[in-house]
């Protein structure tokens, strides 16, 4: 177990390292000038020039990454190119939206999934179950815009239950206007994230079922779906989080699109707007701090699949 | 494979309802993107400023935006732009697949753990990450989309692959050949390659599914297909500013989407029922994990 931790800590080290260095290559040796491209078309070569120096990229590219990397280390995200505001500040006040969103969203997609998803597998070989299966693939398949947009036409504009679009300006400070400026959004993400995860959970009861103990507990008198459930169902509990788990990349990746769709000022809508204008310095640690996330999700998630299934040592 | 062999594999597909639905609907986009290269409706370009916002009827089938564009043209011609990402997507994701796979299965021990953990860090990068990170160099075009998901799905591919490559070269009959002198490349297309190729199409139908949600989504977000293209993703973003006086006309392109999406999908398990069943046990694991589909779109 502990070895397996520290080979999975070093690949998840060399991950974000690797990470670091794709991102400070891929921003910073292709692209045209970037001096040029703050200082606007209009500048003259010696404003260019100063505004090179000043921001340090006459230096090696080595150097560079250093001063970057270090300033990471020391908790340092570097400042926005084009206002000088800081980075790490930024990111933590956009958090506020992003992170609720995120939470919001896995615990719909948990609570739509998972009694579904057993339903489902009770049902199978009958209409009932072959609709539901059907409809949760068909979700699955819906973009999330889309998704995002027939939501609001429906409980925006024709029963005007709830925002279309925005956050109050005071934030978190009205909780209840903030909870339902998020609530359609974590709606969206939640829906079509829970009909992905509803697959899981009914292929994962289903397995349960075949399993030995469920069906030795069945021999013993208790019905198929009693077995199933006191005994098949906690077997595969754990497997269902570690999807869920798995299924971060995608809510995080979910809600960059669906913050632009419902104007919310968060971490992905800060990220579009950041890549539009090419505002490196920006750019490149919120991706790196955006990856990081998604690496060490993956990371718990491997531990936690770990402990729980020991053949997993096995592939491992 | 003989062609009894491959006629029996085509059967197996068509006999199931979900592999049928994606065989068809597949092919109608198809067509349809094709037929739109020569004729629609109306020019998906010609705004017609006196029919704006026409609710569907006669000859506008699915009614016109705000500028009088048939919206029924406008959904046919972007089948194009769906049906040019899905194809250079998996084009992308081939290559990056069979080279990744077929590095981290047949080289030397070093060689071949070096490209695991490469392939472990980079299938924690998502589509859109990958897609920013193109998008904030070269700026935004459909090349973003295909090389963003034809590099995330390639990794996902060689992952896949890998142990089946492995599990392959250490058959006999690769053995006999390598025995009997074929050169490596030889024997990875001549053996490796046809017996992979089962595990391999079906994540292509997947990788081609995730282009599909990533073009729209990309699109919409500004990293994708600029705004004179015909393009899905395009539509919706264009349509969903009037989405309170017209919600009506934002169904069609997201129906499109979702269509195309879920064919693509049921293909690639309509594929993965249909092929070698011995094979299917053994990549069962690993396919499922590998298809945990990110939301893109």
């Amino acid at each position: 177990m502990i070895r397996y931790a520290l080979t999975r800590g070093a690949l998840l080290i060399a991950g974000l390292l690797v990470a670091s260095v794709v991102i400070f290559l891929s921003l910073r040796v292709f692209p045209g000038d970037v001096a040029q491209l703050i200082a606007g078309s209009e500048a003259t070569p010696t404003q260019v020039q100063a505004i090179r120096e000043a921001l340090g990229l006459e230096r090696p590219l080595f150097a560079q990454y250093g001063d970057w990397i270090g300033g990471l280390f020391r908790g340092d995200l570097g400042v926005s190119m084009l206002t000088g505001a800081s980075v790490g500040e930024e990111l933590l006040q956009k958090a506020q939206v992003t992170v609720p969103l995120g939470l919001m969203a896995m615990i719909i997609a948990f609570v739509i999934a998972v009694p579904l998803g057993i339903l489902a597998a009770l049902l199978r070989g009958r209409a009932g179950g072959t609709a539901m299966n059907v409809g949760a693939q068909a979700v699955a398949a819906v973009p999330v815009i889309w998704a995002g947009m027939m939501l609001v036409v429906v409980f925006a504009v024709w029963l005007g239950w709830l925002p279309a679009q925005g956050f109050p300006r005071a934030g978190w400070a009205e909780p209840w206007q903030a909870v339902r400026a998020l609530l359609l959004p974590a709606l969206t993400i939640g829906i079509v994230e829970g009909a992905m995860l509803m697959r899981f959970v009914r292929s994962a009861t289903l397995q349960a079922a075949s399993q030995d103990f469920v069906r030795t507990a069945a021999a013993k008198g208790l019905t198929r779906t009693a077995a199933l459930v006191r005994h098949g169902i906690p077997a595969v509990g754990l497997s269902i989080i570690t999807v869920l788990g798995l299924q971060v990349a995608g809510i995080v990746v979910g809600s960059v699109v669906i913050e632009q769709l419902f104007t919310l000022p968060g971490i992905g809508r800060m990220l579009v707007t950041d890549v539009g204008t090419r505002d490196l310095v920006k750019v490149q640690s919120e991706l790196l701090v955006l990856t990081g996330f998604v690496l060490v999700i993956g990371f718990l998630v491997d531990l936690v699949h770990h402990v729980i299934d020991p053949r997993q040592r096995e592939a491992a | 494979m003989s062609t009894r062999r491959r006629h029996a594999w085509w059967h197996r597909l068509w006999a199931t309802s979900t592999g049928r639905f994606g065989v068809i609907v597949v092919a109608v986009i198809a067509l349809t993107a094709l037929v739109s290269l020569f004729w629609t409706p109306f020019d998906p370009k010609e705004a017609d400023v006196a029919n704006r916002w026409q609710t569907p009827n006669w000859p506008h089938l699915l009614g016109t935006d705000g500028t009088g564009h048939d919206i029924l043209s406008l959904v046919m011609a972007g089948a194009q732009t769906t049906v040019f990402v899905a194809i250079g997507s998996g084009i992308v994701a081939t290559l990056v697949g069979i080279a990744l796979g077929a590095l981290g299965a047949l080289t030397a021990r070093w060689m071949r753990e070096t490209v695991a953990v490469l392939v472990d860090i980079l299938i924690a990068f998502p589509v859109l990450i990958i897609a920013m990170m193109i998008s904030s160099v070269w700026g935004g075009s459909l090349w973003v989309v295909i090389w963003s998901v034809g590099i995330g799905f390639g990794v996902n591919i060689a992952r896949v692959t890998r142990p089946e490559l492995r599990r392959v070269q250490q058959s006999d009959f690769v053995v006999a050949g390598r025995a009997s002198g074929l050169t490596p490349a030889q024997n990875l297309a001549q053996h490796l390659l046809p017996n992979v190729a089962p595990v391999f199409i079906v994540q292509l139908s997947w990788s081609m599914a995730v282009a599909v949600l990533a073009e729209a989504g990309l699109s919409y977000l500004g990293f994708g297909a600029s705004i004179v293209e015909p393009s899905w993703g395009i539509l919706l973003a264009d349509l969903q500013r009037y989405i309170t006086l017209h919600p009506l006309s934002v169904v069609w392109p997201g129906l499109a989407i979702t269509l195309t999406v879920l064919a693509l999908n049921l293909l690639g398990d309509g594929l993965r029922e249909a092929t070698d069943p011995t094979l299917r046990q053994s990549s069962r694991a690993r396919a499922a994990r590998a298809h945990v589909p990110e939301v893109i779109a």
